[in-house]
């Protein structure tokens, strides 16, 4: 337990934005009829997340009458609850350092001690210029990753000090570092090959084990001219240079599969000029893209000179969705011919 | 070593497709009509025949907790919860079900929602699991696309409805009582029970809260038939189950393997064995951290169940392994935990309130070695005090580590006592407070 109260300066007013408002009534309706402050949780940390991502007080008040609530049951449930930052945050980044025993064994006091002396003295403290803060917080439930933080919705695991180093640099250029294990490892496997699921046909089945190669980071040596870029005429040999050097080529194909190519313009972000280039690089299915490792995505990224947008635009999990017949927000307003740029 | 063939979770690293094809492909939402169309008493009789026990922490058995649902709908709905508010140190399994294998857990939401007669369904996710509950909303949205979830779900005649809820960062919602207080929109405070939900659980209706790794293994279990699950593992412990290995491990993991697996075994096979030898080894967490620490020792061919660690004074638990080696300072360590205690207590009960705190203070003291012998004791004693006396069991579980501590490792204690009393002369030693 400890004594959270509301910061001392105070925005005048809060209001969700049209869209929020529309999500706020479809949660709303997730509960039974007269049970509407079951949403006062969901609907608090989206208002946190409008608000440069701490919670102000006429949020409070704002959400509490949308749900028919007293004021004072919705203040117990943003000060209990330790995920809603009372007072501002850093706006390019938040760290939460997890300090609890599994990621103290493997090292988060020297993640700690960069937080301290890279952000900030003191938790929940701003750095100089406003754009960074951290705290240490209780275990994030990422234990075989450890040590670990999350910076707003997505964690970044298997960290030193000095990759830690890089991704506040990253942050600090207004950049998007990809998020998960920050070492060659494929999510909760062991490191350096998988010793159980190796011997399942099909898709499940688990890869050869990846050596443990450069991390895809900009920084590796950038290699003499690929020999797999000979294949794929299409292939600029200067992005490709670059790319090689920043993360690993994909599988491409020569050509689309009988059945004709994915429409890839369904992917948020894929216009018609980017569906070209990505058939020109021999890219024409979901399941092509949705099958793309971390250093894959970092290839594809660097080539087309994108600064991290495949992982804004998570066309990963966009792609793996419509790979399975399902449907995204977006490719449904594609369908319904709703989105100008998609049109061929 | 489980084979392959035996593993339900077969897309734990994602290395396959998470969505509804992979996971059909993998053999998720197979024959699933056919399974409800056994029945109620069927499915239940078939899930304590396979003696699976509750996931969680508990090991409550699963079929058993199941059939404490009223038989009958009444006037309340039934409701069915998925604790899916991992929290406890050391453990992270359900997170890997959640974004790499959600639609096992939906399978099983459908059949336990049909054996407990509930038409709706609640997946309490923890708050900081953001990208997971956005994977789990989005396989959610396919089944209900492809006409799994909804009327007539998966053509079974059966109505269910699923929802994904999440929490905002407290520990205690894991509780199952806390858990449906979040749930109704309040502070996470765990219940008096009785009554139990069984009887008066969300929004007072008949409720049962189960771990997403028990609802994720259920499916599996009804195709394959009890006899398989119970014929892995031993009698009791029977099955597999997902460990967590994290800490001073070569090659920290997550691995589907067979209950009763020993200790060595696992860290050996898996995790290319403790950092700097067998050897090296201090002691083991053998559960996540609530439960009291194993020296060395012990642990050579310690079988990985419910039972055998249960008489060794520390347990099963949620089987997240913490391995520790000869570098780790074992009182901070343990004082880490006393602290995270401490900072999830929800502070509704005074021992638990007031005791996590105390204990917390001495220990971290007692790191330092600023501290009385007899005061080894007293925390002995006060954790006593707390265990035990309070609603729920976050009391017992910020005492247990520290028990396991002394119970372990009082001659490190004493001896860090006795190098600050040498170094440091009469200084004066803070007061309990």
């Amino acid at each position: 337990m400890s004594v959270r109260r509301l910061h001392h300066e105070q925005p005048a007013s809060f209001a969700f934005t049209r869209e929020n408002l529309a999500w706020a009534k479809q949660q709303i309706g997730k509960y039974p009829k007269g049970r509407e402050a079951s949403a006062v949780i969901p609907l608090l940390w989206r208002a946190q997340e409008q608000h440069e991502n701490w919670l102000p007080e006429p949020a409070i008040r704002y959400i509490a009458d949308m749900l028919g609530m007293p004021y004072i049951r919705v203040l117990e449930v943003a000060t209990f609850y330790t995920m809603f930052q009372l007072a501002p945050v850093g706006k390019k980044a938040h760290v939460q350092v997890c300090g609890t025993t599994p990621c103290m064994l493997r090292g988060a006091e020297d993640i700690k001690a960069v937080c301290k002396r890279r952000i900030a003295e003191h938790a929940h403290e701003l750095s100089a210029d406003g754009e960074f803060s951290w705290e240490e917080v209780e275990c994030l439930g990422a234990c075989v990753n450890a040590p670990m933080v999350q910076v707003f919705s997505d964690t970044y695991e298997d960290l030193t000090a000095e990759s830690f180093e890089r991704l506040l640099d990253a942050f600090a250029r207004g950049d998007k570092p990809q998020p998960g294990p920050q070492i060659d490892r494929q999510f909760a496997a062991p490191f350096g090959g998988d010793t159980t699921l190796t011997t399942l046909a099909g898709k499940a089945a688990a890869k050869a084990p990846a050596k443990p190669a450069a991390k895809p980071t900009a920084k590796a040596p950038a290699k003499a001219a690929p020999v797999a870029a000979l294949a794929a005429p299409a292939l600029s040999a200067d992005d490709a240079a670059r790319a090689d050097a920043a993360g690993k080529k994909p599988r491409m194909m020569k050509a689309p599969r009988k059945a004709g190519a994915d429409d890839l313009k369904m992917i948020k972000g894929v216009g018609p000029k980017l569906e070209g280039v990505l058939n020109g690089l021999g890219i024409f299915h979901f399941d092509q893209i949705s099958a793309w490792k971390p250093e894959e995505v970092s290839w594809v990224d660097e080539y087309l000179k994108f600064k991290g947008r495949i992982v804004r635009d998570d066309w990963i999990a966009q792609a793996s969705t419509l790979a399975g017949g399902g449907e995204t927000e977006f490719s449904k307003r594609v369908a319904k011919g709703e989105v100008p740029s998609s049109k061929r | 070593m489980l084979a392959d063939k035996d593993r339900i979770f077969t897309n734990l690293y994602g290395r396959g497709d998470w969505g509804l094809k992979g996971a059909m492909a993998r053999g998720a939402w197979d024959g699933t009509a056919k399974i409800i169309a056994r029945g109620r008493d069927a499915i239940i009789d078939e899930m304590k025949a396979s003696g699976l026990r509750g996931r969680g922490g508990a090991g409550f058995p699963t079929g058993l907790k199941w059939s404490f649902m009223p038989k009958e709908i009444g006037e309340r709905p039934h409701y069915l919860v998925v604790n899916a508010d991992e929290s406890e140190p050391g453990t992270c399994k359900d997170r890997d079900i959640m974004r790499h294998d959600p639609h096992l857990l939906i399978e099983g939401c459908l059949i336990a929602g049909f054996a407990m007669g509930a038409h709706a369904g609640y997946i309490y996710v923890r708050g900081e699991f953001i990208r997971e509950r956005e994977r789990l909303q989005a396989a959610i949205d396919q089944a209900y696309e492809a006409g799994l979830l909804g009327k007539n779900a998966a053509k079974s005649g059966w109505d269910f409805d699923l929802y994904v809820h999440h929490g905002a960062g407290a520990y205690i919602c894991g509780e199952e009582t806390a858990l449906l207080e979040s749930l109704e929109g309040k502070k996470g405070m765990p219940r008096m029970k009785p009554p139990f939900p069984a009887n008066m659980g969300l929004y007072g209706c008949p409720t049962t809260v189960n771990n997403v790794e028990s609802i994720a293994v259920a499916p599996d279990i009804l195709r394959r038939g009890a006899s398989w699950f119970s014929g892995l593992g031993k009698p009791g412990n029977t099955g597999t189950k997902l460990f967590c290995i994290s800490g001073h491990v070569e090659r920290p993991c997550t691995v589907e393997e067979e209950m009763g697996i020993p200790l060595r075994e696992l860290l050996e096979k898996h995790c290319g064995g403790v950092r700097g030898g067998w050897k090296n080894l201090l002691a083991v967490i053998p559960g996540g951290s609530s439960v009291p620490c194993l020296p060395a020792d012990v642990c050579g061919d310690l079988p990985m169940d419910f039972d055998t660690l249960r008489n060794l004074k520390s347990g099963l638990g949620t089987a997240a392994v913490i391995v520790m080696d000869k570098s780790t300072d074992i009182v901070r360590a343990i004082a880490r935990i006393s602290y995270f205690y401490k900072h999830e207590s929800c502070g509704q009960c005074t021992p638990c309130r007031e005791g996590t705190g105390w204990m917390w203070r001495v220990v971290d003291r007692m790191a330092r070695g600023e501290a009385h012998k007899r005061e080894i004791d007293m925390l002995l004693e006060v954790s006593h005090q707390v265990e035990g006396h309070t609603i729920c069991a976050l009391g017992d579980a910020a005492a247990w580590p520290i028990q396991g501590l002394i119970r372990h490792f009082r001659p490190e204690i004493e001896r860090r006592i006795d190098s600050y009393t040498a170094n440091a002369g009469a200084a004066p030693l803070a007061a309990a407070e």
